[in-house]
């Protein structure tokens, strides 16, 4: 009733008040176009505006790597920008490649949270010109043009297994505590461990695999369940950066420290306080500044069509020197390296 | 004139009994005793190792907080769903104070952490008591706002908990005489919450004004101050669990809190608050948030998938709300009996 | 005693308060529209890339489940109550279609299974607030928990992505000819359908009346229980719906799919002109307050401002046109109060 009778005056001030409201929109509408205005070139000669969309944003591995692709892309003069999720879900990097596409950028360098959700967008990308080169985890091979990987998988697996092995003597349970469900390189690593396992160290069980989504909470909330739902377990290993960190953080400060051994892919920053005070005795990774640094390279020899991503391609790729491309168009970084206690302080990243 | 027959004088202890042991919150009380006992009995280490005891009071305190907060707002008959982005903004507020300013003493982060809650209580209070907005519509809004500005503060960085100073960090682990200096604190809280809705003027008032805010406007209550100082508690509350959250986990990233508007709203529900407000107390929200977080502790030991939890927190909601339902109209049924009664 | 009563001048008798330009143009509904319009115009000119077709189809395909469900939503707010469930539906019926498809079912089988189930979860909701009497409000706060926490539990944070390529690419498809995702058909079919319903049936004057007063609404013989159990089980069977199409466009069955969405909506509709009292709203201005906040979402996307701050200005606009209706309210009733005027004589009151 109070709204029918007073229609007339409020629907007037309504619109007035809706003016008002729209010119602030203008405004930011307008200052923050200004900003973004320089995203694409524009010119028909080479563009070499690439764009980093890791799984998801605020993840410390991630940070490094773009910013490697960042370096690159400052030497030879391209255009830097990283996008992404809060979160580390398939659904919301196919929105930013549609924006992506859009904004028609030269290269879309993509770390995939599930290896086909986002297979239909990255290939309307491609019909519109974009090139796609995925780097640490990878979409299926009809989606994508190079697929730059960190290390050999084979490798990357073996390497922890042996780790954990070394660590609970070889026999006992074991818990694995990964990063998102779907995520591809998660699971490729996570089979190979398991048969590697199988084939190489029987006396050792994998009990349970668990989920922390690549987020800090989560990883360190699993990681207390799993203590307490596990009372034989012997050792963990979490090939994620955010989960080796969670783990080794509520590690440290529970009855568990030195008990459950604790190994997986993490970064020497993240990961020195609890390698000093002996939580975690070691673990590995590569560079990943070099993974993207070596992504940034391969994005621009496909932009300027050096390569097509075949096989025996061959590109130059600054510091790193020269790469060829493998089998289903992959490209490989080199081996993973294991950091302990002895060389942890020599590194930063 | 029917001759008045002296009603036999109640027996005073059997009468507090009977209201103790009917009451909501020894009902939750008891179902809380139950879980606990049933997991531990499948799996001894829950209650008995020093880690499990530790997490089971440990793990509540931070939503504990939060819950009396929510319960006091409730109360008013309004609810405030922007909880989970405060608390992400203070607990990043109180990353950054020890970031920016090192040697900064803990107890000012603290009460930083607190005022800054208050002040985004303040805009979620003064939006609803002055423009008589629905709480529903006003605090959606601000979820939206305050996690936007979470984001916008945080850029894709974290707080690192080796960014904090080690003896913040260790609050989060303290205990004094094995019971964790954070479960102290929501206690400390909770027992001072419980005691001003109960026994102050102004915590009656809260009642007052969600039992029936026309009549409470009628009867001289300043209902737009009230309202709004049951919006700044809510917030300064959810400051403060923002401060221990930090000490707690030492990691935060912009996506702190997201989603514990809804822990907190199903605590306050099952713990006895009625959502159209009027009724309930603090005590059983605290509870009821308890009761929550043990449950979701207690799944994956008694071997339902933790993936389960929203599910049963959804029909320990309904359950809630719809015994509260019967229960009004049974109390309303029998007032209604008793007024016959006494007319005739 | 003289028979001439003095002539009181002929009383013109309207027949609506306002000329017909007035009440077309000066509404709440106009006013989005305009400001639609107006963001529409500043985006095209300041936004590169903004004019390329493609915007349209990214824009329509990303708002598709917004403009659904907001549909059954506004009759929902009309009569004054909520839900807050509808994006819980979305996920629900997201993980049905996927686990469903896995175990071998034809999608449009399973498609049909999953809006069922979206309208026994609205049927949920229309009988806990109808026949036990419960506020939707903490109706509705129970089952997004519950129905979410059933989608995340039947498929854990998994995800199912190997959907036919037909209907992923139908999802995506447009008209041909034109850069309009064909998903606007099925949705412009229900906004016909809606409009009819509430503008011009008595059904849809029923809702109306519900909302701005459901007793007597009652005594006219309107049945209330029946109209809001229809309107959630309505709700439940759209966002079901719209869930299918959420699944296929994104090509991932997921439990946590589309989090977050009811709020959106409510925003959308709010934004839209219809108030959260109750009794007065319609479907014109809904519609635009859907494609304004898509518009703004996508014009400051491809100007490279960042999701968050596209949730700060959702967040504020939705708190400003609630506030707004409000202010305003409050501004006419200070105009209007009477004015005091100091009384010259000695006043003596009238016999």
């Amino acid at each position: 009733m109070l709204f029918h009778k007073n229609g007339a005056g409020a629907a007037r001030s309504g619109a007035i008040a809706a003016i008002g409201l729209s010119i602030a929109l203008v405004a930011t509408g307008c200052s923050a176009s200004d900003t973004g205005g320089g995203s694409t070139d524009g010119d028909d000669s080479t563009n070499l505006a690439i764009t980093f969309l890791p799984k998801n944003l605020g993840n410390a591995y991630f940070d490094t790597s773009d910013k490697g692709g960042e370096t690159a892309i400052g030497e030879f003069g391209g255009t830097y920008a990283e996008v992404g999720p809060s979160t580390a879900t398939p659904d919301a990097q196919v929105s930013y490649i549609n924006t992506l596409t859009q904004q028609g950028v030269g290269a879309i360098v993509v770390s995939a949270n599930d290896p086909k959700a986002i297979g239909g967008a990255l290939n309307e990308a491609r019909d519109a010109g974009v090139k796609v080169v995925t780097y640490d985890s990878d979409t299926d091979v009809e989606f994508r043009d190079v697929f730059i990987n960190q290390a050999d998988s084979v490798g990357i697996a073996k390497v922890q297994v042996d780790l954990i092995a070394e660590q609970i003597g070889d026999a006992g349970e074991i818990a694995i505590l990964s990063a998102s469900a779907n995520a591809t390189n998660q699971n490729a690593w996570i089979e190979l461990m398991k048969s590697d396992i199988e084939d190489n160290h029987p006396d050792i069980t994998v009990v349970e695999t668990v989920y922390g989504d690549d987020d800090d909470q989560t990883s360190f909330d699993k990681t207390a369940a799993l203590l307490q739902t596990r009372p034989n377990l012997k050792g963990i290993i979490s090939p994620t950066t955010v989960g080796i960190a969670a783990a080794a953080r509520y590690l440290q400060n529970s009855e568990y420290k030195g008990e459950v051994a604790l190994t997986g892919l993490g970064t020497p920053n993240q990961m020195r306080d609890y390698v000093t005070d002996g939580t975690v005795t070691a673990f590995a990774l590569w560079n990943p500044a070099d993974l993207g640094y070596l992504a940034a390279y391969a994005a621009k020899a496909l932009i300027e069509e050096t390569i097509t991503g075949a096989e025996g391609d061959t590109f130059d790729a600054g510091d790193l020197g020269s790469y060829t491309v493998g089998a289903d168009g992959v490209v490989l970084l080199g081996d993973p390296y294991e950091f302990n206690k002895e060389n942890i302080a020599d590194f930063d990243f | 004139m029917s001759t008045l027959t002296a009603k036999p004088t109640p027996n005073v202890v059997l009468h507090g009994l009977g209201v103790f042991l009917r009451a909501r919150e020894t009902s939750i009380l008891l179902a809380l005793l139950l879980v606990i006992a049933v997991t531990t009995i499948k799996n001894p280490n829950f209650l008995f190792s020093s880690d499990g005891f530790r997490d089971l009071l440990l793990t509540p305190s931070i939503l504990i907080l939060v819950a009396v907060g929510q319960a006091i707002v409730i109360v008013t008959r309004s609810v405030d769903l922007s909880v989970g982005s405060t608390l992400g903004l203070t607990a990043y507020l109180t990353g950054r104070l020890f970031l920016d300013i090192p040697g900064i003493p803990i107890i000012l982060v603290v009460l930083a952490g607190i005022v800054f809650g208050a002040l985004l209580g303040v805009v979620n209070g003064a939006l609803v008591a002055f423009a008589k907005v629905p709480a529903l519509v006003i605090t959606l809004g601000t979820l939206y706002a305050y996690r936007g500005l979470n984001v916008l503060w945080a850029g894709s960085d974290r707080i690192n908990a080796s960014d904090m100073p080690k003896n913040f960090l260790a609050l989060g682990t303290t205990e004094y005489f094995s019971i964790p200096l954070l479960t102290i604190i929501a206690l400390i809280v909770l027992i001072a919450a419980g005691w001003y809705m109960r026994n102050t003027r102004g915590g009656r008032e809260f009642y007052a004004i969600g039992s029936e805010p026309a009549a409470a406007e009628l009867y001289g209550l300043k209902v737009t101050k009230r309202i709004l100082v049951a919006f700044v508690a809510c917030g300064a509350l959810t400051g403060l669990a923002g401060v221990l959250y930090a000490a707690r986990y030492g990691t935060i990233n912009s996506q702190a809190g997201s989603g514990l508007e809804l822990d907190a709203v199903a605590a306050a529900v099952i713990g006895g608050v009625a959502i159209f407000g009027g009724s309930g107390t603090v005590w059983g929200a605290a509870i009821g948030a308890v009761l929550l977080l043990t449950i979701n502790r207690a799944l994956p030991i008694l071997g339902v998938q933790d993936f389960w939890q929203r599910a049963v927190v959804g029909a320990l909601i309904i359950g809630a709300i719809v015994l509260d339902r019967l229960l009004a109209l049974r109390q309303t049924r029998k007032l209604l009996e008793s007024r016959d009664d006494s007319n005739e | 005693m003289s028979n001439t009563v003095t002539a009181t001048p002929d009383r013109v008798y309207r027949d609506y308060g306002q000329p017909l330009w007035r009440r077309l143009l000066v509404t709440r509904e106009s006013a989005i529209i305009a400001l639609l319009l107006l963001v529409i115009v500043v985006a095209l000119l300041s936004v590169r890339n903004f004019d390329n077709p493609i915007t349209i189809t990214y824009l329509l395909l990303d708002v598709a489940p917004i403009l659904l469900i907001a549909l059954p939503m506004t009759l929902i707010i009309i009569t004054g109550e909520i839900d807050l469930s509808v994006a819980s539906v979305v996920g629900l019926s997201s993980v049905l279609l996927g686990t469903l498809h896995q175990a071998g079912l034809p999608i449009a089988v399973a498609g049909i299974i999953a809006i069922i189930a979206g309208a026994l979860g609205g049927a949920l909701n229309g009988f806990l607030v109808t026949v036990v009497g419960l506020p939707s409000l903490a109706v509705t706060i129970g089952t997004l928990a519950l129905y979410r926490g059933l989608a995340v539990g039947l498929l854990g944070t998994t995800a199912v992505t190997d959907f036919n390529e037909f209907w992923t690419t139908l999802a995506k498809s447009k008209i041909p000819g034109t850069p309009i995702p064909s998903i606007t058909i099925p949705f412009l079919i229900l906004l016909a359908i809606f409009a009819v319903v509430l503008h011009f049936t008595p059904f849809g004057r029923g809702v109306f009346a519900i909302g701005l007063s459901s007793e007597a609404a009652t005594f006219s013989g309107i049945n209330v229980n029946r109209t809001k159990f229809i309107l959630f089980v309505v709700a439940g069977a759209v966002s079901a719906f719209a869930g299918i199409y959420y699944t296929l466009r994104f090509g991932s069955a997921r439990g946590d799919n589309a989090t977050g969405l009811e709020l959106q909506v409510i925003a959308a509709v709010l934004l839209g002109g219809v108030s959260i009292f109750g009794g007065r709203g319609a479907l014109h201005g809904v519609v635009a307050g859907v494609l304004l906040i898509g518009v703004l979402g996508s014009a400051l996307r491809l100007a490279n401002v960042t999701s968050d701050v596209i949730n700060i200005i959702t967040g504020v606009l939705l708190v400003l046109s609630v506030v707004s209706t409000s202010f305003l309210v409050w501004l006419h009733k200070q105009r209007s109060k009477p004015r005091r005027t100091p009384r010259v004589d000695s006043g003596t009151p009238p016999a």
